[in-house]
């Protein structure tokens, strides 16, 4: 495993250095020599067009693939309880073999904890995000904003100290869509989870993070990287959060010449 | 054609059997089909009393369920952990696919003669002879069930720290490949009815043995009970089976 998991020793989560990653025998690379620290409870939005590297840079930080060169410093604590990062996939990916309490369970039954603790955690997981009276359905019972809810609470119920998010309301209607992300930005609030978000919207990038980071280039590198100094609450259409999304659009239109288009 | 009701479909089923005994009934009384050759179905049940009080009937079920019972288990659980091995390992995938095209295409029923040889006319021989066949279904049925799981589900034990092999097959492989599992064992309860008749035709006692006795002395009567019985046994079979498969997937919408 690339991801090495080191004791607290400053204010930054996660720190990637010189990160190369490619498919196969490394004959297509897909990001080439990143570089990137992310403060401890920030959160961070990649950006960038599809299929440019976003999940694979998120799949890099979480462990899940083999990295070709280069390392990922996860700062967190040791905790048996616990894991240091969790993942909320792009589809909800539950198992539709288990009821919803039992999908928000399955992250817990890596750890040390006993029956009732995991019941307890995920109990609280799921009220977290809203579901409490819904643990005892079937996933094909709940509506795809309620099942992206539910990967949401599997995510908290291992009280990770960075939440890794996969483009996770790409799929559903803008008003559910609005809904989850003033959801996820309470949950980072009150959780003091770090968040990094993967998403190709801008206007939600910019919305959500405190920091944009633009991935652009065929390998991805990162292009460009703003600053989101609005405080919150937002209003979405917010001038300076306007600005911010054109220039990140005007950055994204040289990435496509640069990297030769898709 | 309009649907009445919801009973209207088991009503027309009947009706349908109704018509299609009375005039076998009426073909066989008036002679149009030769009595020697088919009995009519009026004397199925008088031959069904007579075989359930010298307690023949009886026997040859018991006899055929034990072999079907047997031979369904061994084969079914061989199968299933077979082809769920072989679509967890390329290598053991590569090395089987010679071995398997070369024995699948064998009819279980052409192992009869040797079954014959190395265990005789014997409750083993007939048990083999099922598992056989009862073995390819599932094996192909669990490397399709396998094989076709959504790797997004693998990813996601990986994710959430379940790496074991323990973890994977009991959390993800076994539950995400029972539907195709299920449908597999299904088939082959019911080929395992057709082996079990046929392997006990070549004189291993059972229901196939009694209806090979029977049709020595052109019982025709006492054949076609046992015809019946063998269909009612599969209904019954595949009904119980379709019971417990439905609890079991009850996740599925």
């Amino acid at each position: 495993m690339d991801t090495m998991t080191t004791p607290v020793t400053e204010d930054v989560i996660v720190d990637l250095r010189d990160i190369c990653f490619g498919f196969g025998n490394g004959d297509r690379l897909v990001l080439a020599n990143v570089s990137l620290s992310v403060p401890r409870g920030s959160f961070l939005a990649l950006v960038g067009p599809s299929g440019v590297g976003k999940s694979s840079l998120l799949r890099v930080i979480a462990g899940l693939v083999p990295l070709s060169h280069g390392q990922v410093k996860l700062y967190s604590g040791q905790d048996a309880g616990r894991r240091p990062a969790a993942l909320v996939f792009q589809d909800p990916r539950l198992l539709p073999w288990r009821r919803v309490l039992r999908n928000v369970e399955f992250g817990l039954e890596g750890l040390s904890l006993t029956k009732a603790e995991r019941l307890r955690r995920a109990e609280a997981a799921l009220a977290i995000v809203g579901l409490a009276e819904y643990g005892d359905k079937w996933p094909y019972q709940l509506s795809g904003g309620q099942r992206q809810r539910v990967g949401i609470a599997r995510a908290l119920a291992v009280e990770p100290d960075l939440l890794l998010v996969d483009e996770p309301f790409g799929a559903l209607d803008m008003i559910t869509r609005q809904t989850l992300q003033d959801e996820l930005l309470r949950i980072w609030r009150t959780t003091g989870a770090s968040v990094i978000f993967v998403t190709h919207d801008l206007d939600e990038a910019v919305y959500l993070a405190d920091r944009v980071i633009l991935l652009g280039g065929r390998p991805a590198r990162i292009m460009r990287e703003i600053i989101v100094e609005v405080p919150r609450p937002r209003r979405r259409d917010a001038t300076a959060l306007v600005a911010h999304v054109d220039v990140l659009h005007s950055a994204l239109g040289e990435t496509f010449i640069d990297g030769g288009g898709i | 054609m309009r649907a009445t009701g919801p009973s209207s479909p088991g009503l027309w089923s009947a009706t349908g059997l109704i018509i299609f005994l009375g005039v076998w009934e009426i073909a066989v009384q008036t002679g149009l089909l030769p009595r020697t050759m088919v009995p009519p179905p009026s004397a199925v049940p008088s031959a069904f009393l007579s075989e359930l009080k010298n307690g023949i009937w009886a026997r040859s079920v018991l006899a055929s369920l034990s072999h079907y019972a047997i031979g369904l288990a061994i084969g079914s659980i061989l199968g299933v952990a077979a082809g769920i091995t072989v679509a967890m390992s390329p290598r053991i995938d590569a090395a089987q696919s010679g071995i398997a095209r070369v024995l699948r295409p064998i009819p279980p029923l052409a192992w009869i003669p040797f079954t014959l040889i190395w265990f005789g006319a014997s409750e083993a021989a007939a048990a083999f002879i099922i598992a056989i066949g009862v073995f390819w279904v599932n094996y192909f049925a669990a490397i399709g069930a396998v094989r076709a799981i959504d790797p997004g589900l693998h990813e996601l034990a990986l994710a959430f720290g379940q790496r074991s092999l323990g973890a994977r097959l009991t959390k993800i492989i076994l539950p995400a490949a029972s539907p195709g599992i299920l449908s597999g064992l299904r088939v082959g309860l019911g080929q395992g009815w057709m082996a079990v008749v046929a392997a006990e035709l070549f004189g291993i006692p059972g229901v196939g043995q009694r209806m090979n006795e029977a049709a020595g002395l052109l019982a025709t009567d006492v054949l076609v009970l046992y015809m019946l019985t063998i269909a009612l046994l599969y209904a019954l079979s595949d009904a119980i089976f379709q019971g417990i498969s439905r609890r079991l997937l009850a996740w599925t919408p």
